[in-house]
Formats: C-alpha cells, sequence, structure tokens
C-alpha cells in the first residue's frame, strides 16, 4: 500500500455516462492484483474529507486506468480532470479474487463498474471461461469487446432487453449451468450490485460451488482504520462479526457473507 | 539559526513533537504503518478501547458533509484484553509513545480499564474520553454532568499513575469548569474537542442517513470551535491541552497552539490524507524557524488580545 501523485494521461467517455481515466502511477500499477481498488483524492473539491474509490480496471506497466460512472459530487468534479493534472492515489487497497482455480471453469458475474474490476481476472486467468453481464440497457453493458478479445465467451443481459437477453444476469445463467456445464464445475467471480452478488451467492451454495464476491460499501478511510466499511461476515459457532470491506475484502466468498443488515 | 526545538510534554509523556493521531482516526497502528513513518509522530493515539469488545453501530456508519464528516462508528473495538493482545505487541515495536483511549458504561468500567493498562508494558499514557456522541448510555452523561465527570476521573486517577488526558465533550455549557475540574482531580492534560453531535438526512427517503440516526461532526467544518474551546479551557487551567477539530494542515495546527494547545491531534484529515501528521510537523518547524522561536513553548498560548 502506498500513497503515489498519479499524472492524468487521459480521461473520455466511453459510454452510458461512463468515462475513462488513464492513470500514470509507476509506484503502484506494478503491485495491483485483480479485484484490488484505489483511493482517490478528487481534485478541486476542497469540501470533500473523504476519498472515492475505485476497481482498478487496467493495469500494465506504469499505468492505471479506472471506469467510473458520474453519480454524485465526486464523480462529477473527476470529469473536469485534464490531461497532466496530478490526483492523489491510496493503494492498492484491499484483498482481490484469488486465481480461478485450474479444474474449474471461471464464470464471471457483473453488473455496472463490475466488469471494469472483474478485467484483470479474466486477464490473469490461466484458464478461459465466461462472462455474465447485465444492466438496464445497452448503454450500461460495459467493456464486451475488451473480454472477447482475451477469449472468454460473453453472454449479456437487459433488463429492457435492448442488448442481449431480456431479463437479469441471473435468468440468463440458470440456462448456460444446465446446457453447458457438461459435468465440469464452475467458479464464480461477481461484483455488481448487491442484489445480484446475492443471487449468485446463493445459486453457488445450491449448487455446492464456490462464488466470490466484490462487495461494494460506502468507505471512509480505505485502510481499515476507521471501521466504516463493515460488512457481516458469518463466524463458525453460526453468529457473526464485522469484517472491513476495505481489509479482509472486498473479495469474500458467498458463504462468509451474511446478507441481513440488521444488528 | 538552530533548529527550533519541536519537543513537548504532556505529563510524563515525552514527545518528540507536538503532533499526535487522534483516537479512531488512525486504528490502532497497523493500519497506516506502510504510509506514515511512526518515528516522527509526537504520539499515536489508538481507538477507543472499553473493558469487553463492542460490536459498534448498525451500517451506514459515516457521511460526508460540506468541509466535514459526521460519524456513528458505536466504538467498536476488540476490548482490553483484545487489544493488548493483538496489537501492543506491534505498538511497543515502534519507536513512538501510545496513548490508548479508554470509555466505559459505568465508573466500575472506566476504573477496570485504567486498572489493566496501569500494568501494560509500552503504554505511555491514557486519553479519557467522556464525550463520545455515538453511545446512548455511560459516556455521554460522563461528560456533561460535572458530579459524574469528576467521579469517573478521580476513580480512574486511584486506579492508575499513567498519564490522564480527559478528553472533553464539545457540546457543554461551562468549558472552563469541565477543565477545572479535569485539573482538580488529578488529571495531567485535557484533550478537546470531540466531535460534535449531528444528523444528516436523506430527502428522499425521508430518513436519516446513519445506521445510528445521529453521529459526531468532526472535520475542518468544526474547527473554529475547537479553537474557541481550546481558548476558553486555556486561560482556566496551567495542564497542558492537546487541541484537537478539524486539522488539516500546520497553519490550522499553529491557531490550536496560538490559541493555548500544547500539543495537536489529527483526526479526518487522516483519511483525506494519510501524510498529514507529518506534513504538520515539517510545517510547525519551518513557521517556529521563519518567525524566528527557539521552540514550541514560545507559541503556545501567544495570542495577542
Ligand atoms: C471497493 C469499491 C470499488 C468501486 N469501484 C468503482 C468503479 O470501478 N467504478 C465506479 O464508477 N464506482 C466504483 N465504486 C463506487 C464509487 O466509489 C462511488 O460511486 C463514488 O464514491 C461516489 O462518489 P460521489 O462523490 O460521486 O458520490 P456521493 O455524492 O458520495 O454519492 C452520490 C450517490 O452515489 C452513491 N454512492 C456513494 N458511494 C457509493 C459506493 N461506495 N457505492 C455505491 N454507491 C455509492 C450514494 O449513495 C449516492 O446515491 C466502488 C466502490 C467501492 C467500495
Ligand atoms: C471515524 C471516527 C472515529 C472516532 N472514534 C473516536 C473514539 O473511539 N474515541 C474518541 O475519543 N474519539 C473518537 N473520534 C473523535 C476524534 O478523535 C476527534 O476528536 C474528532 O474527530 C475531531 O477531530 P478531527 O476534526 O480532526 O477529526 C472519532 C472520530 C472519527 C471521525
Ligand atoms: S473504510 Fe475505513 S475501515 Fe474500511
Amino acid at each position: 500500500m502506498l500513497l503515489e501523485d498519479a499524472k492524468v494521461l487521459q480521461q473520455r467517455e466511453i459510454q452510458g455516462g461512463y468515462r475513462l481515466l488513464v492513470l500514470a502511477a509507476p509506484l503502484m500499477a506494478p503491485k495491483v492484483q485483480p479485484g484490488q481498488f484505489v483511493h482517490l483524492r478528487v481534485p478541486h473539491l476542497d469540501s470533500a474529507v473523504l476519498r472515492r474509490p475505485f476497481s482498478v480496471y487496467k493495469a500494465d506497466g506504469g499505468t492505471l486506468s479506472i471506469l467510473y460512472k458520474d453519480v454524485g459530487r465526486g464523480t462529477s468534479a473527476m470529469k473536469a480532470l485534464r490531461d497532466g493534472e496530478t490526483v492523489s492515489l491510496l493503494g492498492p487497497l484491499g484483498h482481490g479474487f484469488p486465481a480461478p482455480a485450474k479444474d474449474k471453469v471461471p464464470v464471471l458475474v457483473a453488473g455496472g463498474y463490475g466488469m471494469a474490476a472483474l478485467y484483470l481476472v479474466a486477464k490473469t486467468s490461466a484458464v478461459k471461461g465466461v462472462v455474465f453481464v447485465g444492466g438496464r440497457s445497452a448503454q450500461d453493458v460495459l467493456c464486451v469487446p475488451e473480454f472477447t478479445a482475451l477469449g472468454w465467451t460473453v453472454h449479456v443481459s437487459t433488463d429492457d432487453g435492448s442488448l442481449g437477453v431480456k431479463g437479469l444476469v441471473t435468468d440468463a445463467l440458470e440456462p448456460w449451468l444446465h446446457k453447458e456445464l457438461k459435468g465440469r464445475t464452475p467458479e464464480f467471480f461477481a461484483c455488481g450490485p448487491n442484489g445480484m452478488l446475492k443471487a449468485v451467492g446463493e445459486r453457488a451454495i445450491r449448487g455446492n460451488w464456490t462464488a466470490w464476491l466484490s462487495v461494494d460499501r460506502k468507505m471512509g478511510c480505505g485502510v481499515g482504520a476507521c471501521l466504516t466499511c463493515v460488512q457481516k461476515i458469518a463466524t463458525p459457532d453460526g453468529g457473526w462479526t464485522w469484517e472491513r470491506v476495505c481489509k479482509e475484502g472486498p473479495v469474500f466468498e458467498s458463504r462468509q457473507i451474511v446478507w441481513k443488515d440488521e444488528t | 539559526m538552530a533548529k527550533p526545538d519541536l519537543s513537548v510534554k504532556i505529563g510524563a509523556i515525552r514527545m518528540r513533537n507536538p503532533v499526535m493521531t487522534a483516537s479512531g482516526t488512525f486504528g490502532y497502528g497497523p493500519e497506516y504503518a506502510d504510509l506514515v513513518d511512526f518515528s516522527r509522530l509526537g504520539a499515536i493515539v489508538v481507538k477507543g478501547i472499553s473493558r469487553e469488545p463492542v460490536r459498534g453501530n448498525a451500517t451506514p456508519r459515516t457521511v460526508e458533509v460540506a468541509s466535514g464528516l459526521i460519524n456513528a462508528i458505536g466504538l467498536q473495538n476488540p476490548g482490553v484484553d483484545g487489544f493488548v493482545k493483538e496489537y501492543m505487541p506491534f505498538l511497543r515495536r515502534h519507536d513512538v509513545p501510545v496513548i490508548v483511549n479508554i470509555w466505559g458504561r459505568t465508573i466500575e468500567d472506566y476504573a477496570f480499564v485504567a486498572e489493566r493498562f496501569d500494568a501494560v508494558d509500552g503504554v505511555a499514557g491514557l486519553e479519557v474520553n467522556v464525550s463520545c456522541p455515538n453511545i446512548k448510555e455511560g459516556s455521554c452523561t460522563f461528560g456533561s454532568n460535572l458530579d459524574m465527570f469528576k467521579r469517573v476521573i478521580a476513580a480512574v486517577r486511584a486506579k492508575t499513575k499513567l498519564p490522564l488526558i480527559p478528553k472533553l465533550a464539545p457540546d457543554i455549557a461551562g468549558i472552563k469548569t469541565f477543565a477545572k475540574a479535569a485539573e482538580e482531580c488529578g488529571a495531567d492534560a485535557i484533550s478537546l474537542i470531540n466531535s460534535i453531535p449531528a444528523m444528516a438526512i436523506d430527502i428522499e427517503a425521508r430518513r436519516p442517513v446513519l445506521g445510528n440516526v445521529t453521529g459526531g461532526l468532526s472535520g475542518p467544518a468544526i474547527k473554529p470551535i475547537a479553537v474557541k474551546m481550546v481558548w476558553e479551557a486555556a486561560k482556566a487551567v496551567k495542564i497542558p491541552i492537546v487541541g484537537i477539530g478539524g486539522i488539516s494542515n500546520a497553519a490550522d495546527a499553529i491557531e490550536f497552539m496560538i490559541a493555548g494547545a500544547t500539543a495537536v491531534a489529527v483526526g479526518t484529515a487522516n483519511f483525506t490524507d494519510p501524510a498529514t501528521a507529518l506534513a504538520v510537523v515539517d510545517g510547525l518547524e519551518a513557521y517556529l524557524a521563519g518567525h524566528g522561536l527557539r521552540g514550541v513553548a514560545e507559541l503556545v498560548g501567544s495570542l495577542k488580545t
């Protein structure tokens, strides 16, 4: 983990309000593991006391890129970043995805920026597999050509049917599990909205499979100090304990996560 | 000219400089070890420790607001035994005074924890939190009821020889009275301020943003309030004051010192930039040198009115 002043190399809108931000981070980029994130201090926003967490999309040599969507004041201010400007990054943070097991079929499941969080899993995996990606409409389905170029098969679904199968990612996943598995064991890697993660996790548990889920929680420090980002994690005695999504997470195995929110 | 003398003493705690990390914003140490050279800090104040482990509040636990943060962590902590076992070996290996922040729900709890730490190697002092806005019983009343406040401080004092630093509540009427009471009960210093009771509402859902409904405001937004409280407290007592509240750079820290703080603690700003505390040390040194001051002592309480 380190602090680095990264230079903006380029930023542009790719589609549907999602933007690609490419940064020169020669110290940090080589250290990034799939599923890890960086905590970015938004420039020109002095009234913000917190950084903003973003999954690392690509990390090549000394450059690191993220894919983000403008959803609030931090991400809105980020749009104004110009080439050559400096951005303070803290990272790489958290425990990302394990390397896909060679004797299983890796099945990536993504919603929204989940495709960015999963790209390095596909890129570094020793075995190729399939990707299920969902979104509200075609605009929200990111990075399909990137995964195809890596030799992965991508199945798209959208709520409005504007691209791929109409329905949820899990609706597209189910028939595939029945038809295409052919006796092989799937291993899931998922990142997206909580509802999706929960559905994928429950499906994996029913099938007696493993599912690695990257959880999104609001964050403060990003390094495990403030206890903002806590997630309920099952303990062997049938109870639960808080773990820090920024430190022990963001990736947990489906059986570890206790979804009910009440304390 | 010789380098200015940054060292200060808080009770028996000798610090190489007056800059500490504020409780709850620096974890128990290991969290920031990759990023901050501990041997350049004045002291580390760890997150609040209680007699038993505490789970803390439901989520969401923090929300960012204009120039500040509202938190309602709920004093989650591993309890005194858990802390000593898990973190003290790590902290002992570093060349920096460790101040443990303690709290309780009853006077007996405070006394119990203080007595336990008295026997723990590597603890330089205790900060006594009587002012957390985030738990329903206990701490709150101890900070706002003068009689209860005195009883807690006296009870803790009776159980330990460690330097004691009561942390005063920010939402009390008579800061001077509490500061004086702390001094009379044998406190070695006082620290102020804790976060200020606050809340935020989601106007679409018409629900509180925080799981705990209310929380405590920290960050630059509270700095002017904190500076004023430090200034008032400094006029009332002779013991040193640790100034806390919205410090994000050396200028902020210097302001607190001019108001009367002997030392300062950096809190929320650690989240914004983990390099803040060390930047404050460097900036303070440069300021002293630039103004021809030989040491921190010449700055503390130097306000001209
Ligand atoms: C580990 C992790 C990885 C992430 N990776 C990415 C990524 O690769 N690309 C990307 O676009 N976003 C990612 N996010 C979400 C991103 O951090 C938030 O969208 C961002 O912090 C919002 O900041 P803001 O100031 O614009 O929004 P705010 O003004 O703070 O909030 C605006 C809206 O965004 C919502 N929001 C705020 N924080 C989060 C959050 N952490 N998750 C979901 N919604 C949030 C709020 O509830 C609110 O509705 C990630 C989050 C985490 C925890
Ligand atoms: C996330 C968070 C957790 C905190 N936890 C504690 C705590 O356990 N004990 C305590 O005495 N103060 C706690 N505080 C208060 C800080 O130590 C400090 O008094 C306050 O935040 C004001 O300083 P700042 O504006 O520099 O953050 C906490 C503050 C924050 C933001
Ligand atoms: S964000 Fe602070 S502990 Fe995870």
